[in-house]
């Protein structure tokens, strides 16, 4: 790039290899660039003023202190990119971004085990307070929501926008059937699976011909068609005002209140502890991670399955999966109906932990994120989706003082990865067979293709 | 001729229209089990139509196809069958003219999923999978035996675990055959096997399509422009023109049929231009015939 500028153009002002011309003047756009845009960001500031109305003040200085950055660092970008000898750009391209995919690539059953022990480990560490257990207990739910999402969207290529109602479907049948019937918790967590499996096939059957974009609008809709359902359906689920005082799950019979309901013991009570709320978290913080590990488990298990193997062969070609004989539409419908079990185990996960639900928490944006945890992740990949969850998820949650920033930030990461790394963190399939693991027979290896 | 058992296609009357535009004008012809019939003609002529009516991708508008499964002695109307129920259940496979592979699966993998209905009955609804219990491990392990003979016989299995997206050209075009082989089908279509490979892969080419006639005893239903290949293996070739039958008959008989040729090459007289053309040629002053 730099060579051929300089053999056209008239070299300017040269220290050695650095173009200062050049160099100069694309700072200084890049400065009047961002004095534009940071003049209504920071420049403009709307405080309210003694009076309690609205005042517009300015602060020039932080606007100057702005455009100075944007000017010093693109000098440095400039210096960084044009300097021959450190070569820079190819060493992270080289050193830095393919090896990681590689290393996790390598040792991905290690990397799960371990990250299991510490998911375990956690709550019980110095780390383990009530507040970072709520925040892992957060996590796991959108793990586990990118996880179940991932058969539909990362296995079988349908493209889903409203994954949420599968969620909501799970979070609303746990809460009706508890408190319609009284029945627990560990009950109604495989009906409301059913359930939202139930609502998975009633999605299919409509876009069964469609794909592409025409699949996500029509998932869209259908994610809006559930919420504004549980909003004005006011008799059964209460419409915005919600459910409240859901059952809490048991362990075993033994509760996490304080004093136990009539016939009940408590847990605390039963190991003859002193009581605290902190038990329940930690149970929450366990019951998710196990749901979600089953979840990985069962995806796991299944991409080496017919269906399984049938659900990629449809990502990759619906006509020559015809062509071999293959039912599209039960491949279809078999890859809706699991994705939305798990959607719906984790929402009746939800709804126990939160013991209040109502339709606001089942909105577009959370289908936003659960896909963009899918897709940041990159599809397919199980270990990707934990990283993207963090990012997504946690590190908001972490960074609450910087609140204002957030979806600065958040823009920002999703741009950088998708110019890094355009199919997610981690995108790489591993082949659900290895010819030359059953056969001990060399095969060229998959090191040496193209 | 031949007897009726040994009839594997007779297709009546096929009548393929889109709109106004007659791609297929009542084409009639048989293809016999264990021989390679070759269907040819010029771009355009309707040959992809034909294969696409015969494996349930259209339902022809006027027309009977009939197939006579020689193992299970049934006859079949494919432009009865819902599409994917013609390689499920009349076992017609197909490869395609621009390559259908699962280009982010491995080779093997390609082979897997071509059994997929054997596989999914033995897997029970994926409980015996996920159990792996011993009826599923055992037709997996067969499974993958069939793959292996395959790869073998079109010489992948140095690439077994290669994606298929990174296979050569002429790699894809053999997994294609062979991933179409392992759906066990009784009559195999094969559209343009041949194009894009160079002289020593089409002679290869010919090897393989002769073995799987002769070896596993099924038809072949060929469409090709490489008359290398046509001329080489055919033991029988249907000459199709702007969706018309224009000949049919053993390779010898068709090379030498006066309306193929003129198909091909065009007619040798002179045709009568009409008279504002010619008028225009004369007056534009360039003169001379094209």
């Amino acid at each position: 790039m730099a060579d051929t500028v300089i053999d056209t153009k008239k070299p300017g002002l040269m220290v050695g290899w650095l173009d200062l011309g050049a160099m100069l003047k694309e700072c200084v756009i890049t400065a009047l660039l961002s004095a534009v845009l940071f003049l209504p960001f920071i420049a403009l500031h709307a405080d309210t003023g003694g009076s309690g109305g609205l005042v517009i003040e300015t602060r020039w200085d932080s606007w100057a202190w702005f455009v100075l950055a944007a000017f010093v660092g693109r000098a440095l970008l400039v210096v960084w990119r044009e300097n021959p000898s450190s070569r820079t750009r190819d060493m992270l391209a080289k050193t830095v971004v393919t090896p990681v995919g590689g290393f996790f690539r390598k040792n991905m059953v290690a990397i799960g085990l371990v990250a299991l022990v510490l998911a375990v480990l956690f709550p019980i560490s110095p780390f383990g307070n009530r507040y970072s257990v709520d925040v892992a207990t957060t996590w796991m739910i959108y793990i586990m929501l990118g996880w179940g999402l991932n058969i539909v969207v990362g296995l079988a290529g349908l493209l889903d926008l409203g994954y949420v109602a599968f969620y909501a479907v799970g979070a609303y049948s746990y809460a009706l059937l508890s408190q319609t019937f009284g029945w627990s918790f560990w009950v109604c967590l495989p009906l409301a699976g059913v359930f939202a499996a139930f609502f998975g096939v009633i999605l299919g059957f409509p876009v069964l011909r469609l794909r592409g974009d025409y699949l996500a609008i029509v998932t869209l809709g259908f994610g809006e068609i559930i919420r504004v359902i549980l909003l004005n359906w006011y008799n059964v689920t209460n419409g915005p005002d919600g459910i409240s005082g859901i059952e809490r799950p048991t362990l075993f019979g033994l509760e996490f209140g304080r004093n136990a309901a009539e016939g009940g013991t408590t847990f605390h009570d039963f190991f003859g502890l002193e009581y605290s709320t902190m038990y329940r978290v930690v149970f929450l913080f366990y019951l998710i991670l196990a749901l979600a590990v089953l979840t990985n488990l069962f995806t796991q298990r299944i991409r080496k399955l017919p269906v399984g193997r049938a659900w990629e062969a449809l990502r990759e070609d619906e006509i020559a999966c015809r062509s071999l004989g293959m039912n599209p539409t039960n491949i279809k419908l078999s890859a809706f109906a699991l994705g939305a079990m798990f959607g719906g185990f984790a929402g009746s996960f939800f709804a126990t932990r939160q013991g209040f639900i109502s339709p606001e928490s089942f909105t577009f944006i959370e289908s936003a994120v659960i896909l963009a945890i899918v897709v940041l992740g990159g599809m397919g990949s199980q270990i990707g989706v934990v990283i993207a969850a963090f990012f997504l998820i946690v590190l908001p949650e972490m960074a609450r003082e910087f609140e204002q920033y957030r979806m600065l930030v958040f823009g920002a990461a999703m741009v950088a990865v998708m110019v890094w790394r355009p199919r997610g963190l981690l995108s790489y399939r591993d082949p659900t067979i290895l010819f030359s693991k059953i056969t001990g027979r060399k095969s060229t290896g998959r090191e040496h293709q193209a | 001729m031949s007897t009726t058992a040994e009839m594997l296609l007779t297709v009546e009357h096929l009548t393929m229209r889109f709109g106004g535009l007659v791609a297929i004008d009542d084409l009639s012809f048989e293809a016999r089990n264990r021989e390679i019939t070759s269907i040819i003609g010029p771009n355009g002529a309707g040959k992809t139509t034909v294969f696409n009516c015969l494996t349930g991708f259209y339902k022809p508008t006027v027309g009977r196809l009939i197939l006579n499964h020689p193992k299970s002695g049934n006859t079949y109307f494919l432009e009865r069958m819902e599409g994917f129920k013609v390689a499920q259940v009349a076992h017609v496979g197909r490869t395609f003219q621009n390559i259908r592979l699962f280009g982010q699966m491995s080779v093997l993998e390609n082979l897997i999923v071509a059994q997929h209905n054997v596989l999914m009955k033995a897997s029970k609804f994926s409980i015996a999978g996920l159990l792996r219990l011993p009826v599923y491990m055992r037709a997996e392990r067969e499974a993958i035996d069939l793959a292996t003979y395959w790869m073998d016989k079109v010489g992948l299995t140095d690439k077994a675990d290669w994606d298929s997206q990174n296979l050569p050209y002429g790699d894809q075009r053999r997994l294609e055959i062979a991933r179409a082989m392992c759906t066990r089908p009784v009559m195999l279509c094969l559209d343009e096997p041949a194009a894009g490979l160079n002289p020593r892969e089409s002679l290869e080419l010919n090897d393989l399509l002769v073995s799987i006639r002769d070896d596993h005893g099924i038809g072949l239903l060929l469409i090709e422009h490489d008359m290398s290949v046509v001329m080489g293996i055919s033991d029988h070739i249907v000459v199709l023109d702007h969706g018309r039958k224009i000949a049919d008959g053993d390779p010898a008989a068709v090379r030498e049929d006066p309306a193929v040729i003129k198909a091909y090459l065009g007619e040798e007289e002179d045709e009568e231009l009409p008279p504002e053309v010619a008028q225009d040629l004369a007056t534009s002053g360039t003169g001379g015939k094209p």
